[in-house]
C-alpha cells in the first residue's frame, strides 16, 4: 500500500512541477531562452507574498491576486530590457545573464532575509488536512488543489495560445520571427507577453510551493529549476500537456526512489532526467528529433 | 545613370517607392552597390538577375530586414530607411518572402489572421482572399505544412494581401514551383493590381518577369546592369546584362518597335536556377492542382 | 543603356604575417620573472597572505578553464563544479589509502581527465541551453551519489588525512607552491593549445561550424579535447582546494558557487582572451577581500558587474585594453602587415555597421 500512496503522491506532485515548468517551456519554446533564474523567480514571488501578508495582514489567497500580476509585469519589463539585450547579442549571453541574475537574486535574498526557511502559513483547513481513500491511502488536500490549479492553468494557456490574437502571434513569432515582422508584429512586444505569462505562472507556482513546503534563498536552484527543466525535457518541448506528463513522470520517479531508499528521492529524479537527455532528448511526447 | 521613361513619369507625380544609391553589406561582403529605382503607383516593377546578384537582398532591405550601409529608402516621399520592418508593414510595405515562410504550426486561416492583425483599412479581407483562391476555404483549417508548393505560395500571398498593403514586394514567387503553376500565380497579378496595389517583384524566371512587368531592372553582382521597359529590350541585351557579357555591337540599335509587347522567347533565357525546372512540394498523383475555381 | 564592366581588382602587395606586434621574447621573459617572484613569496610574506593568493590561484585556474570552454569552444557549462568536487574527492580517496595529498594531486588530475570522457558522452550531443542544464544536473547527481558513501564522509564530509606530519609553515608553503604550479601549468597548457592547431579549429568552429566541418576540421574531437582539458584543470583546482581547506565537504566542493565565481571572473576580465581571466580574478579577489565581512555582497556585486559587462562590452576589461593598445600578453592570433605600412591593417574593422534588425 505504501507504493500506491507513493505513486499517487508522485502524480500529484507532478502537477506542482508542471506549474513550475510551463513558464520555462514557454520562454524556451518561443524565444529560445533558457531562463536559469526561473526557479529563483518563484522563490522571490513567495517571499514577496510573505512580505505582503505580513505587512497588510490580508488573507493568504489574496496575496495571489497581488503578487502574480506584479510578477507578470516584472516579466514583461525584464524581457523588454535585459533579456532582449542579451538575446540580441547571443545565446551564450542569455545563459550568462540569466545565470548572473539567478546568483544575484539568491544572494540578495540571503543577504536580506537570512538563510532561514520560511513558509506561508494559513488558517485554512485546506492546507493542513488530508482525506483518506480506503483505509490506507492518505492524500493531502493542498496537493490535490495544486494539481487542479495546474490543470486549470494549463488549460487556460492552451486556450490562450490557440484562440486569442496574442496567442496566435506568440505561436507565429515562435515559428518564424522574420515572417511575423513582415506581417507587422513587433516581436519584442510579443516576447514580452510570453515572458509575462512565464513570470506570472511561476509566481503562482512559487506561492503555492510556499504554502505546501518551505522557501529558502537557495530553493530556486536546489529544488525548482532542475525539476522544472526535467519536467519540460521529459515531457517534450512544445507541448504544454507534455509538461504535465513530464512532471508526473518526475514525481513518480522520485517517490519510487524514496521507497527504495529514503535519501534517494531527488537522485532518482535526476537519473531519469539524465536518461531522457541521453536517450531521447526530444522528450516523450515530441515527434521531432533534436538535431 | 539615366533611367528611360523618367521624363514621362516625372510628370505623373512622385514615386510611391524610391531607392536612392543603396549600398548593402553582408558582414564584409558587399551585396549591393549604388542601386537606385523608382516604382510608381499602379505599376509592376521587376528585378531580375542571376543567383547571388543581390535581388533578394534589395527586397529585404526595402522591407526593413536588412540595414543598408549607405543610401535611402523612401516611401511616399518619406524616408523610411531607419524604420523597423514591422513599422514599414503597417505603413503599407508588405513583403511575401522568398520560400513562402508560412507559420508551420498554424493553419491556413490562422496564417491569414496573423497577416490581418495589424492590417491597414482597405478592400482585402480574409473572405476576399478565399474568393481569389477558391480552394482555400475548404482547407482553411489545415496545417500549412500539408499544402503543395503552389498552395503555400497562394497562402503566403493571401497573408500579405489581407494586410492591405500599398506596395507588395514579391520575392522569387517561382522558386520551387512548376512553370504551369508559376504562370497561374502570375496570372492573378492583374486581379491584385486592380485593387490599387503596386508591385515590386524579384524573379529569376526572366521570361515570366518580362511578361508581367511594366519596367525591369537587371542586377549583376550587386550592380545595376540594365533598366528599361520590356518592350524596349531585346533578348540579346537582357542576356548580356544578365550574364555580364561585353556590350554587343548593335546593342542600342534594334531596340524598340519590333518587339512591342511581345513576350521574349524563353528558350534562351531560362534562368540557370537549381530547382527552377523541378517542382518542389507539388501534390502528387491526380491532376488536382486547383489554384482557383472551375 | 550602358553596361557596367567589372572593376579591376587591386593588385595585392606583399604581406607579412606575424604572431604578435612586438617581440614575443619580451613577454616570455616577463612571464618567467613573474613566476620566479611568485615562487619566492612564501619566504617573504606571512602565511595569511599566501593563503589568500592560493585562493586566487584556484579561482584563476577555474576561470581560465571556463574561458576555454565558453570563450573558445562555445560551451557554456554551469556544472564545472563537478570536476572541482571530483578533484577534491580523488585526493581524499588516495589520502585515505595512505598517499600524500601532494603526490595525489597529479593522479587526481589525470583521474578527472578520464572521468571527463563518460561525462562528455552524456552531454556532447546537446545544444547550448540543454547542455548548460545537463552539466548542472550532472554535478548535482554526482554529488548525491558521492554522499551515499560514508567511507568518504557521506553528506557531511571529512577532514583530509596525511598532512598532519608537516609543520604549519611548511604546509602553507607546499600548498602555495602546489597552487602556483597548477596555475602555471594550466595557463601554459591553454596558451600552447590555443596557439596551435586547436586554436585555429576552435576559431573556425566559432565563426561557422558547418564550414569548419566541411573543410575537414574535427569539430567533435576539438570539443572533446577542450572538455577534457577543462575537466582536468578544474579537477586540479579542486585538489588544491582540498589541500588548502584540509577537509572535503560535498556541499562545499560541489557548490554551483564555483561556477558562478569562475564565470563572473571570466566575463568581467574578458571572455575569449587568455589575459581576461587574470584581470577578472584580480577584480574578484579585490571585491572578496574588501567585502568579506558583508557575506553575500561580493557575489551580488560581482554578478551585477558581470551582467553589465556581458550586455555592454562582451570582451570585458581586457577587451578595452586590447582594443586601444593592441597589446597581448599571450599572442595566439595573427597580424597582417601590408607592404608599406608600419601598423597592421585596419581594413577588417570597417563595415561592422550593417546587419539585420
Amino acid at each position: 500500500m505504501a507504493w500506491v500512496n507513493a505513486i499517487i503522491q508522485g502524480v500529484l506532485t507532478g502537477g506542482l512541477y508542471a506549474l513550475f515548468a510551463c513558464g520555462l517551456s514557454l520562454m524556451f519554446g518561443v524565444m529560445k531562452v533558457v531562463n536559469l533564474a526561473h526557479g529563483d523567480l518563484a522563490v522571490v514571488a513567495g517571499y514577496v507574498a510573505i512580505g505582503v501578508i505580513t505587512v497588510t495582514h490580508i488573507p493568504v489567497l489574496w496575496s495571489f491576486l497581488i503578487v502574480v500580476p506584479v510578477m507578470a509585469l516584472l516579466g514583461y519589463v525584464l524581457q523588454r530590457t535585459i533579456i532582449q539585450s542579451a538575446l540580441d547579442r547571443s545565446v551564450l549571453t542569455t545563459l550568462i545573464v540569466t545565470f548572473g541574475l539567478s546568483v544575484v537574486i539568491e544572494n540578495g535574498l540571503l543577504q536580506f532575509f537570512t538563510a532561514n526557511s520560511r513558509a506561508i502559513g494559513t488558517e485554512l483547513a485546506l492546507v493542513r488536512d488530508s482525506f483518506k481513500v480506503g483505509s490506507q491511502i492518505q492524500i493531502g488536500y493542498l496537493l490535490v488543489v495544486i494539481f487542479a490549479v495546474a490543470v486549470v492553468v494549463l488549460l487556460g494557456l492552451q486556450y490562450f495560445l490557440s484562440a486569442s490574437k496574442y496567442g496566435r502571434l506568440i505561436r507565429a513569432v515562435a515559428d518564424d520571427r522574420e515572417a511575423a515582422q513582415l506581417a507587422g508584429a513587433d516581436y519584442r512586444h510579443v516576447f514580452g507577453i510570453a515572458a509575462a505569462l512565464a513570470f506570472g505562472t511561476v509566481a503562482l507556482a512559487g506561492i503555492s510551493y510556499g504554502m505546501y513546503s518551505q522557501l529558502q534563498p537557495t530553493t530556486g536552484t536546489d529544488t525548482i529549476l532542475l525539476f522544472a527543466f526535467a519536467a519540460v525535457v521529459i515531457g517534450g518541448l512544445g507541448s504544454l500537456w507534455g509538461t504535465l506528463l513530464g512532471g508526473v513522470v518526475l514525481g513518480v520517479a522520485q517517490q519510487i526512489g524514496a521507497q527504495i531508499n529514503i535519501s534517494d528521492e531527488v537522485l532518482a529524479g535526476y537519473i531519469v532526467f539524465l536518461a531522457v537527455l541521453v536517450l531521447r532528448p526530444q522528450g516523450l511526447t515530441s515527434r521531432r528529433t533534436q538535431s | 545613370m539615366t533611367v528611360p521613361g523618367d521624363t514621362e513619369r516625372a510628370e505623373n507625380g512622385t514615386p510611391l517607392l524610391e531607392v536612392r544609391d543603396l549600398t548593402v553589406h553582408h558582414g564584409q561582403l558587399r551585396a549591393l552597390e549604388g542601386i537606385s529605382l523608382r516604382v510608381f503607383p499602379g505599376e509592376v516593377y521587376a528585378i531580375i538577375g542571376a543567383n547571388g546578384a543581390g535581388k533578394s537582398t534589395l527586397l529585404r532591405t526595402i522591407a526593413g530586414l536588412h540595414r543598408p550601409t549607405t543610401g535611402t529608402v523612401l516611401f511616399d516621399g518619406r524616408d523610411v530607411t531607419r524604420l523597423r520592418p514591422e513599422r514599414r508593414a503597417t505603413q503599407g510595405i508588405v513583403m511575401v518572402p522568398e520560400g513562402r515562410r508560412l507559420f508551420g504550426s498554424l493553419s491556413v486561416e490562422e496564417n491569414l489572421k496573423v497577416g490581418a492583425t495589424y492590417a491597414r483599412p482597405g478592400p482585402w479581407t480574409i473572405e476576399r482572399v478565399y474568393e481569389l483562391f477558391g480552394w482555400m476555404r475548404e482547407r482553411s483549417n489545415q496545417k500549412t505544412a500539408q499544402l503543395s508548393g503552389g498552395e503555400q505560395q497562394s497562402v503566403a500571398i493571401g497573408r500579405a494581401l489581407v494586410a492591405n498593403p500599398r506596395v507588395l514586394l514579391l520575392d522569387e514567387l517561382s522558386l520551387g514551383l512548376a512553370p504551369v503553376v508559376v504562370q497561374r500565380i502570375y496570372g492573378m497579378l492583374s486581379q491584385i493590381l486592380a485593387t490599387g496595389l503596386t508591385v515590386l517583384l524579384v524573379e529569376q524566371d526572366v521570361s515570366q518577369a518580362l511578361r508581367v512587368a511594366s519596367r525591369v531592372q537587371c542586377l549583376l553582382e550587386g550592380r545595376t546592369t540594365l533598366e528599361g521597359e520590356p518592350g524596349d529590350l531585346t533578348p540579346e541585351r537582357v542576356e548580356a546584362a544578365y550574364f555580364g557579357l561585353g556590350e554587343t555591337a548593335a546593342g542600342g540599335g534594334d531596340a524598340g518597335g519590333g518587339n512591342g509587347g511581345q513576350p521574349v522567347p524563353s528558350a534562351g533565357h531560362r534562368s540557370p536556377v537549381p530547382g527552377g525546372g523541378q517542382a518542389m512540394g507539388q501534390s502528387s498523383g491526380g491532376g488536382s492542382e486547383q489554384l482557383w475555381p472551375g | 543603356m550602358s553596361l557596367i564592366t567589372e572593376t579591376a581588382a587591386r593588385p595585392a602587395g606583399k604581406l607579412r604575417v606575424t604572431r604578435s606586434r612586438r617581440n614575443v621574447a619580451w613577454t616570455g621573459a616577463g612571464a618567467l620573472i613573474v613566476v620566479v617572484v611568485l615562487a619566492l613569496l612564501p619566504y617573504i610574506v606571512y602565511s595569511g597572505t599566501t593563503s589568500i593568493i592560493v585562493q586566487a590561484f584556484i579561482v584563476l585556474t577555474l576561470a581560465s578553464m571556463w574561458n576555454l570552454l565558453a570563450g573558445y569552444a562555445g560551451l557554456v557549462s554551469v556544472g564545472q563544479q563537478v570536476f572541482v568536487g571530483l578533484g577534491a574527492y580523488f585526493v581524499l580517496i588516495l589520502a585515505i589509502h595512505g598517499t600524500s595529498p601532494f603526490a595525489a594531486l597529479p593522479v587526481a588530475v589525470i583521474a578527472c581527465a578520464v572521468a571527463a570522457l563518460p561525462l562528455w558522452w552524456l552531454v556532447s550531443r546537446l545544444r547550448s541551453g540543454y547542455f548548460a542544464i545537463a552539466t548542472w544536473v550532472l554535478a548535482a547527481t554526482v554529488m548525491l551519489i558521492i554522499e551515499r558513501f560514508s567511507s568518504i564522509g557521506g553528506g557531511t564530509g571529512m577532514p583530509l588525512p596525511g598532512l598532519s606530519g608537516l609543520s604549519s609553515v611548511l604546509l602553507t608553503a607546499y600548498t602555495y607552491w602546489a597552487g602556483l604550479a597548477v596555475t602555471v601549468v594550466a595557463l601554459a597548457t591553454m596558451y600552447l593549445l590555443l596557439r596551435g592547431r586547436l586554436g585555429l579549429v576552435l576559431t573556425a568552429i566559432r565563426d561557422d561550424e558547418v564550414a569548419a566541418r566541411s573543410s575537414g576540421a574535427r569539430v567533435g574531437l576539438a570539443r572533446l579535447l577542450v572538455f577534457v582539458v577543462a575537466g582536468a584543470g578544474c579537477g586540479a583546482a579542486g585538489a588544491v582546494l582540498a589541500i588548502s581547506q584540509l577537509q572535503v565537504q560535498p556541499g562545499a566542493v560541489f557548490s554551483v558557487q564555483w561556477t558562478a565565481e569562475m564565470a563572473f571572473a571570466t566575463i568581467i576580465g574578458g571572455l575569449g582572451t587568455i589575459e581576461g581571466p587574470i584581470i577578472g580574478t584580480a577584480v574578484y579577489m579585490v571585491l572578496q577581500q574588501t567585502l568579506a565581512s558583508y557575506n553575500a555582497w561580493y557575489l551580488i556585486i560581482l554578478g551585477l558587474v558581470a551582467i553589465i559587462i556581458a550586455l555592454w562590452s562582451r570582451r570585458g576589461l581586457w577587451g578595452l585594453v586590447d582594443e586601444h593598445l593592441h597589446f597581448r600578453l599571450f599572442p595566439v592570433g595573427y597580424w597582417l602587415w601590408p607592404e608599406d605600412v608600419s601598423r597592421p591593417s585596419r581594413l577588417l574593422s570597417r563595415l561592422r555597421r550593417s546587419g539585420t534588425q
